[in-house]
């Protein structure tokens, strides 16, 4: 609706055409587009039940409301603003403070660095001097890290997952019924795509002490191709190959081998012991030692929790 | 004898491998596998102290091949093996003691998930004591801040729920702050490891350069870590998350989550600045006024609640408050008063709250003060619990809470006049308020009264039952028994600078 021109006038303009395609109301080949919806049912809660629903709630959530609750809320309102600005001028002045970026004398620019550049590669290797600070200078650090996606998987686990039985017989209520399915324009991408982005995904793991990349964003590639997958052709599909059974045992191996290795390379290298993994030619793709095994590990892990979490928040369940 | 250097990296491992394996094991079968790695943690950490104290020196212990900077490296001695031992003892106790509740709790299927979580705190909360750099600190910051929440929210009700989201916002405020903190100093001092930290900042705090930076990171990790330990105007989040998650993530919460992150604020105080420049920089006269106030209002609170868990809480708040204050005394004594607080607040905290689990079950599962009257004649063994924890709180003597109070009372004199009255007035003042409320709940579980709630017996529960009388016990020797402790501590402390 245009403020300036009447209804009819403003139909004309191509302003009107575009917000219609934008809204995808008509399609410019096909004409009108009609939107399909489907059913959804009108629940009716008699007065007793809309009692006991409040009752419940009372008893389990807090009620904010009064004249006190109002005048607090806008109170708090202008003192977080505060706040908020002070702070952001303390940074500010701090951060005009601090050592400048990019000039030689800074307090990071140290032997910790020097060392990393130039003995890294004989030291661990990996030509990508990322891969062997991460997973062999601090190897141990990267475990915990890889441990922090585990954790936040269970967590999700913990309050969103539902038995495998109770999705199937739709006691759970659930509203991917009425979602479009078998979008034809999505499944032939996605059976173009998949197994391009599947095949990049490994491509960058096994390379990732060569070149850029390696567990984490690899691992990331395949849980979106994991996604995209899941999101054309539906989670029946998906199901054939990957469910809660394949999920634990991929990801409970991969976890269980990358804490071996870990553990044995931390004893050898504490107690000075030889630790008999070769380090290889740098460059080539079986080198770089414990590397590449924990690339491999850290992909798994972090393209199973891509997925799993996409999964549980669509489905409560894998 | 040279093995046992490799104690706490395998510990730390081993819950964490531990905490894998679990992820697919039916409930039953984690619980178990969680109590094995408990005792083999205890063992191992029993094994480190012993080690530590033959060799009277803090031991460095590479993890990986490449020694710190350039590698991981963890750092022990009398401290932080009697820390794990402690943490891990509790940890064992609670679980024991709450397990039947644990099972009304949660869906069935998932049980092996909290215990998973359970593994992953106790790795984390190990990896925090005993590191000695500063990511891999921040790093295990995370896993812990992520457990706690699960724990908070396992039994997934109502006010569950919105307690953990409560927590969620606070403890990402915190890491964030503390990530600040630690960037700032990352540019300042161009190090991570704790060792190489203090090198630097000692040089840049005589030269006077990157002043401000430095009292900014300063501040930042201190208020981090104060809000993820519930300093007392940090405190919205606790009352709910201890008061409505199942009993053991509330024992385990209040006792060792918090604790953990203390005890990294006082590695940090000691091994990353320095008391002097912590002293130059006012956080610790600051830490003392937010620790006084706690302490009373922490109490206040206490006395107006009508909930019995969300009063054991608010208690927490003013205990907190107790052990600021001895770190925002600045002296050794007050440190030795503070990390002695740690411990002996953790056995009464998680005493109290599942003994309380044990009233309120004796009383219809109902948790005000109304329904509880004469819950310790249905439930003897949770009656003396409760009573123990209560009285080691209040800080009577034969108890370890009165060790804590008379130690910092002690410390208290070494300091300047201001200090010390303030610290003994506030001191006083707090006692009494804690024997208002927790005298006023023993005498009303303790007031005879004709209800239908049923009488619990010992051999209706009888893990709950062993894990109250060794907590009683633990409590006992810690209240006759202390100086030992306090010998060992105070040897810890001098390792630690």
């Amino acid at each position: 609706m245009s403020r300036i021109k009447s209804e009819e006038e403003f139909r004309k303009t191509g302003a009107y055409r575009f917000l219609r395609w934008y809204r995808g109301t008509k399609d410019p080949y096909i004409d009108e587009v009609e939107m399909q919806e489907g059913e959804i049912p009108e629940q009716k809660l008699t007065n007793e039940e809309i009692e006991r629903d409040k009752k419940l709630a009372k008893e389990q959530a807090y009620e904010y409301q009064g004249k006190w609750y109002k005048a607090y809320n806008k109170l708090y309102f202008l003192v977080s603003i505060v706040f908020c600005i002070t702070l952001a001028i303390v940074m500010l002045f701090m951060t005009g403070r601090l050592p400048k970026i990019g000039t030689p004398d800074r307090p990071s620019n140290n032997e910790v660095a020097q060392v990393y550049i130039e003995n890294g590669i004989e030291d661990t290797g990996a030509v990508n001097i990322v891969a062997g600070m991460i997973l062999n200078y601090r190897a141990f650090d990267t475990f915990g890290e890889t441990c922090v996606l585990f954790i936040a998987t269970t967590c999700v686990m913990m309050l969103l997952m539902k038995k495998e039985e109770d999705i199937r017989s739709g006691k759970i209520a659930n509203d991917r019924i009425y979602e479009p399915k078998n979008d034809q324009i999505l499944q032939k991408v996605a059976f173009v795509l998949v197994p391009v982005i599947f095949i990049f995904g490994i491509y960058v793991i096994l390379n990732g002490h060569i070149s850029p990349g390696g567990g984490f964003s690899g691992g990331a590639l395949i849980g979106a191709g994991m996604i995209l997958y899941v999101s054309a052709f539906g989670f029946d599909k998906m199901q054939k190959f990957f469910n809660e059974e394949t999920y634990k045992v991929v990801k409970v191996a991969a976890l269980c081998t990358y804490c071996a290795v870990i553990t044995y390379y931390i004893y050898m290298g504490a107690n000075d012991l030889d630790n008999h993994i070769p380090l290889g030619t740098p460059g080539m793709i079986f080198s770089a030692g414990i590397i590449l095994w924990l690339n491999i590990f850290v992909g798994i892990e972090v393209a199973c929790t891509m997925y799993a979490f996409y999964a549980l928040f669509r489905r409560n369940g894998l | 004898m040279e093995i046992m250097r490799n104690f706490p990296c395998i510990s730390i491992i081993l819950c964490m491998c531990s905490a894998i394996v679990s992820s697919a094991l039916p409930g039953k079968w984690a619980r178990r596998l969680n109590v094995t790695i408990v005792l083999a943690v205890i063992t191992l950490s029993g094994g480190t102290l012993v080690y530590s104290l033959a060799k009277g020196y803090e031991t460095v212990y590479k993890m990986g091949r490449f020694p710190a900077p350039w590698g991981n490296e963890i750092r022990f001695g009398v401290l932080e093996a009697i820390m794990a031992l402690f943490f891990s003892g509790i940890l064992l106790l609670s679980v024991l003691g709450g397990s039947k509740k644990l099972k009304e709790d949660i869906d069935n299927f998932k049980e092996n998930l909290y215990f998973v979580l359970l593994d992953l705190l106790l790795s984390s909360l190990l990896a925090l004591i005993y590191t000695n750099d500063l990511f891999t600190a921040y790093v295990f910051v995370e896993i812990c801040t992520i457990a706690a929440c699960g724990l908070i929210m396992a039994s997934e009700r109502g006010r569950a729920i919105e307690a953990a989201t409560r927590y969620m916002i606070y403890a990402q405020i915190g890491s964030g702050l503390l990530l600040f903190g630690l960037c700032i100093l990352y540019d300042i001092t161009g190090h991570l490891l704790m060792s190489n930290i203090k090198t630097q900042v000692i040089i840049l705090a005589s030269s006077g350069q990157y002043h401000i930076p430095l009292v900014i990171s300063i501040v930042f990790i201190g208020t981090g870590l104060a809000i993820k330990s519930a300093l007392f105007p940090f405190h919205a989040w606790l009352p709910d998350s201890y008061g409505y998650s199942p009993v053991p993530s509330a024992a385990i919460l209040s006792s060792l989550v918090s604790k953990g992150y203390i005890f990294l604020l006082l590695k940090i105080f000691y091994r990353v600045f320095g008391l002097n420049i912590i002293q130059e920089s006012h956080l610790f006269n600051i830490l003392l006024i937010f620790g006084l106030a706690g302490m009373i209002f922490g109490s206040v609170s206490a006395i107006l609640e009508q909930d019995i868990r969300r009063m054991i809480a608010f208690s927490s708040v003013a205990q907190i408050g107790y052990i600021y204050m001895g770190f925002g005394m600045g002296i050794r004594s007050g440190m030795v008063a503070a990390v002695f607080h740690i411990i002996s607040h953790a056995a009464s905290k998680s005493l109290l709250f599942i003994s309380s689990a044990g009233l309120t079950d004796a009383s219809g599962k109902n948790k005000t003060f109304k329904d509880l009257t004469g819950a310790a004649y249905r439930n003897k063994i949770a009656g003396a619990a409760f009573t123990t924890g209560a009285l080691s709180m209040v800080g009577v003597p034969l108890f370890s809470g009165f060790i804590s109070k008379l130690l910092f009372a002690k410390a208290a004199f070494e300091t300047n006049a201001m200090t010390m009255v303030a610290t003994l007035v506030c001191l006083a003042i707090s006692t009494i308020l804690n024997a208002v409320y927790f005298l006023k709940t023993v005498a009303r579980i303790y007031t005879p009264a004709t209800t239908e709630y049923e009488t619990i017996r010992f051999k209706d529960n009888i893990p709950f039952g062993v894990a109250c009388i060794l907590f009683i016990i633990l409590n006992l020797i810690l209240g006759l028994a202390s100086d030992p402790l306090v010998e060992f501590i105070n040897r810890g402390l001098m390792m630690f600078s």
